[in-house]
C-alpha cells in the first residue's frame, strides 16, 4: 500500500447522500480481474450527464471528493475504492461512511475523512464558489485545511500508523504466527470443515 | 456483567488482543465467489503465499452465471473469463469449488447454510456484503473487501475493531400475510440506511423466535441495508433442527458437544446493548420500497411520500431525486404502481420457503398480460427441491419463467436485467439506481407481494387477490 502523509488538491463537491457502491462502480465493471482500469466506470451513469459535477471543466484534475452523508453504502466491492483511486482521488470527505467501504479505503491508502456535516457544508460552499480552492488533508496533523477552514478529524492510531507507513496488513498479521497456531490448536473438533483432512 | 450474543462469539475468536491494536479474530469459514476473489489470489501469488486453511474455505459461482442454457459456453466473454479465473485459482491453490452445473452450486449465502457449514457460534466471512445472512444461525458473519479476502486466505484471521451492539426487539404476532421481508424492510425504514452503522444487530423477541430458519436468513441478510455489517439471531431448537443431518453438521459425540456449546450462545439477562429498537409485530403490514435506497419504503397501503414533508434537507433532496429516477408522483397510491417485471430469487428470498409462498399464490392463476416473471432458485439444490414438489410446473403454468440458480437479476451481472425505464417488483435486497440494469426501477417486496403483483400487474398483496384460482 502506498503511504499517505498529507495531500493538497482541488476538490469536487458531490451534493448527494447515500451514494452507494453501485453508483460508484456499476456491477458490470466487476467482471474485471485486475485492480486497475476502473476509472471510466466511476459514477458511470451520472457521468452520462454533461452537467454532472465530475464532467465540469473546472473540476478536471481534482483529487479530493467532498460527499454527502452515508457515502459508500451497499455492496462490499473494493472496486469502488479502486475506481476512485484510478480516477485520481486521494481522499474522500463525508460526515458518514458505510463501514465496509471505509475499511476497504483505508486498506488501499485512500484516506476517508469523517467531518461534521457543518464543515462539509462549509467545504461545499468554498469549492463551489471557487473551483480553484485547494483543500489539504493532513494525516500527520489529523487536520483538514482550506481557506478559512481548519478542521481536526479523528482516525484511530493503528489505522493512522499503517497509512502513514504504507504497511501491509498481511505481513503485520503474520508476525503473530505463533498466536494463530496456538489458537488453531485449541479449536473444538465439532467446528465445520469444508474438506476431509 | 453479562455479555451479548455478539460479544460471546467475538470473544471466542480473539487470537490476539493488544493495547492500541484491533483484535485479531479467527475466521471459521471463508466463502468465495468469482467477483471479489481474483485480485486476492493474485496478491497471494505475488507474495508467494498459500491458502492457510483449505479446510475452512469453499468457493462457488453465482454472480455472473447465466440462468438459461447453462450447458452452453457463457456468451459474455468477460463473464466467462472471470469464471475461468476462479476455476484456475481454485485448481492452483486447492480450494473446493462448486462450479456452474454442480449440484451444490448456487448463491454463496444459500449454499453455506444448506451444506450445514454455517453453524452457531462460528465466524463467517465472504467478499460480499450479504454475508450477514449467516447470522441467522447465531454466527458472527460479515462481508469483507478483496484486501480482506486475501488476508483471510493467507492468515485465516482478520484484524477488526469490535463494533457496538444493538438489540432489535420484535415482540407480538406478525399478522397473516406479513413476512420476514416486510419486517426487515420496516426496520430499515425506521432506523435508516445508516442506523446500524458501527453496530452488530441482534434480532430478538417473541416474533423472531417463531420464525423459520429461512425467514431468519431473510432478516439477517438485509442487516447491511441498515448499515450494519452483521445481524444475528440466537440459536435455538429451530436452528438445531435445521442443521441436524446436513452434510457438514457435526455427528455423534461432536453433535452433542456442539449443541451444548450452541445453547450457551444467548445474550445474558444482565447484558447491556449499546442501543435498542423495539418493534410491535402486530402493527406491521406488507411493506414495499418506493425510492432508490432500501430505507425509502412504506406500507403497501400508503402513498408515495411528498419530498416537501421531510424536515432534513439531505433526506428531502434524496427523496426528490428518488421520485425523479423512479418516475413517481408524490401522493400516488403505492398500489397504483404498475410493473413490467417480477423477480423472485436472490440470497434474500431465493430459498425453498420463498418459492413455495410464491407458488401457493400462483397456483391456478396467471401472470398478468405484459408482465414478465422470473423465478430463480437460490441454489441448484433449492431448484431440485422445488421441482420435486412440482413448483416449477406451477410457475410455468402461470406464465412465469423458471430458471437455473444464481444471483441473476438481483444485480444484473448476467443477462437477466431490466431495460432502461423498466420497473420491477423484486424480492431482492437493493433498489439502488441501475442495480437491476441501467435505468431500471426497482421496488423491493416479499415473495408473496411479488406473486400478487405478478397476477394483478400492479403492486399488490395476497389479500388483493379476490378471485378464485382455477381448479380450486
Amino acid at each position: 500500500m502506498e503511504a499517505f502523509t498529507t495531500h493538497t488538491g482541488r476538490a469536487v463537491p458531490l451534493r448527494r447522500s447515500n451514494v452507494d457502491t453501485d453508483q460508484i462502480i456499476p456491477a458490470h465493471w466487476l467482471k474485471k480481474v485486475t485492480r486497475d482500469g476502473f476509472e471510466d466506470g466511476l459514477f458511470e451513469a451520472w457521468r452520462k450527464d454533461p452537467e454532472f459535477i465530475l464532467n465540469r471543466p473546472e473540476r478536471q484534475g481534482a483529487t479530493v471528493l467532498v460527499a454527502g452523508p452515508d457515502f459508500g453504502t451497499g455492496s462490499s466491492r473494493e472496486h469502488a475504492v479502486w475506481a476512485l483511486q484510478n480516477y485520481g482521488f486521494k481522499a474522500v470527505i463525508s460526515s458518514r461512511f458505510a463501514d465496509i467501504f471505509r475499511g476497504n479505503s483505508l486498506k488501499n491508502g485512500l484516506l476517508t475523512v469523517v467531518l461534521d456535516q457543518k464543515i462539509v457544508d462549509a467545504l461545499w460552499e468554498l469549492v463551489e464558489a471557487d473551483p480553484t480552492a485547494e483543500v489539504t488533508v493532513d494525516l500527520e496533523a489529523r487536520e483538514v485545511r482550506a481557506a478559512g477552514i481548519t478542521a481536526p478529524f479523528e482516525l484511530d492510531e493503528n489505522s493512522r500508523w499503517r497509512l502513514l507507513n504504507g504497511l501491509d496488513d498481511i505481513s503485520l498479521t503474520l508476525r503473530n504466527e505463533d498466536e494463530i497456531a496456538a489458537y488453531e490448536a485449541g479449536r473444538p473438533a465439532y467446528k465445520p470443515r469444508t474438506l476431509q483432512v | 456483567m453479562g455479555r451479548t450474543l455478539a460479544e460471546k462469539v467475538w470473544d471466542d475468536h480473539v487470537v490476539r488482543r493488544a493495547e492500541g491494536e484491533p483484535d485479531l479474530l479467527y475466521i471459521d469459514l471463508h466463502l468465495l465467489h468469482e467477483v471479489t476473489s481474483p485480485q486476492a489470489f493474485d496478491g497471494l501469488r505475488q507474495n508467494g503465499r498459500r491458502v492457510r486453511r483449505l479446510d475452512l474455505t469453499i468457493a462457488t459461482e453465482d454472480h455472473n452465471t447465466p440462468t438459461l442454457d447453462i450447458d452452453k459456453p457463457i456468451a459474455d466473454p468477460v463473464s466467462r473469463a472471470q469464471l475461468e479465473t476462479l476455476r484456475k485459482n481454485c485448481a492452483e491453490f486447492g480450494v473446493r469449488l462448486h462450479p456452474l452445473g454442480d449440484v451444490e452450486q448456487g448463491v454463496v449465502h444459500v449454499v453455506g447454510p444448506q451444506l450445514g457449514l454455517t453453524q452457531p457460534g462460528t465466524t463467517v466471512v465472504c467478499g460480499d456484503s450479504h454475508t450477514s445472512t449467516h447470522g441467522a444461525f447465531g454466527a458472527l458473519a460479515f462481508g469483507i473487501g478483496t484486501s480482506q479476502v486475501e488476508h483471510v486466505l493467507a492468515t485465516q484471521t482478520l484484524p477488526m475493531a469490535r463494533p457496538k451492539t444493538m438489540a432489535i426487539t420484535v415482540d407480538g404476532e406478525l399478522p397473516e400475510g406479513v413476512t420476514a421481508k416486510d419486517l426487515i424492510l420496516a426496520i430499515i425504514a425506521k432506523i435508516g440506511t445508516g442506523g446500524g452503522q458501527g453496530y452488530i444487530l441482534e434480532y430478538r423477541g417473541s416474533a423472531i423466535e417463531k420464525l423459520s430458519m429461512e425467514a431468519r436468513m431473510t432478516i439477517c441478510n438485509m442487516s447491511i441495508e441498515a448499515g450494519a455489517r452483521a445481524g444475528m439471531i440466537a440459536p435455538d431448537e429451530t436452528t438445531f433442527a435445521y442443521l441436524k443431518g446436513r452434510p457438514h453438521a457435526p455427528e455423534g459425540a461432536d453433535w452433542d458437544a456442539a449443541v451444548a456449546y450452541w445453547k450457551t450462545l444467548r445474550t445474558d439477562e444482565d447484558a447491556v446493548f449499546d442501543a435498542e429498537v423495539v418493534i410491535d409485530a402486530a402493527e406491521l403490514s406488507p411493506f414495499v420500497t418506493w425510492g432508490t435506497n432500501p430505507g425509502q419504503g412504506a406500507p403497501l397501503s400508503a402513498h408515495v411520500p411528498d419530498p416537501a414533508s421531510y424536515e432534513d434537507a439531505s433526506e428531502r433532496l434524496a427523496a426528490e431525486k428518488a421520485l425523479e429516477y423512479m418516475g413517481l408522483e408524490a401522493g400516488q397510491p403505492l398500489r397504483s404502481i404498475t410493473v413490467d417485471t417480477v423477480f423472485v430469487g436472490s440470497c434474500t428470498n431465493g430459498r425453498i420457503e420463498d418459492l413455495r409462498a410464491a407458488a401457493d399464490l400462483l397456483r391456478g392463476r396467471k401472470v398478468a398480460d405484459g408482465v414478465r416473471m422470473l423465478v430463480v432458485p437460490g441454489s441448484a439444490r433449492v431448484g431440485l427441491q422445488a421441482v420435486s414438489e412440482g413448483l416449477d410446473v406451477v410457475f410455468k403454468e402461470a406464465g412465469a419463467e423458471w430458471r437455473h440458480a444464481g444471483c441473476s437479476m438481483c444485480l444484473g451481472m448476467n443477462p437477466d436485467q431490466l431495460a432502461p425505464g423498466e420497473r420491477s417488483a423484486s424480492t431482492s435486497n437493493r433498489n439502488f439506481e441501475g442495480r437491476q440494469g441501467k435505468g431500471g426501477r426497482t421496488h423491493l417486496v416479499s415473495p408473496q407481494v411479488a406473486a400478487a403483483t405478478a397476477v394483478l400487474g400492479h403492486l399488490a398483496s395476497p389479500a388483493d387477490l379476490t378471485d378464485v384460482p382455477a381448479g380450486v
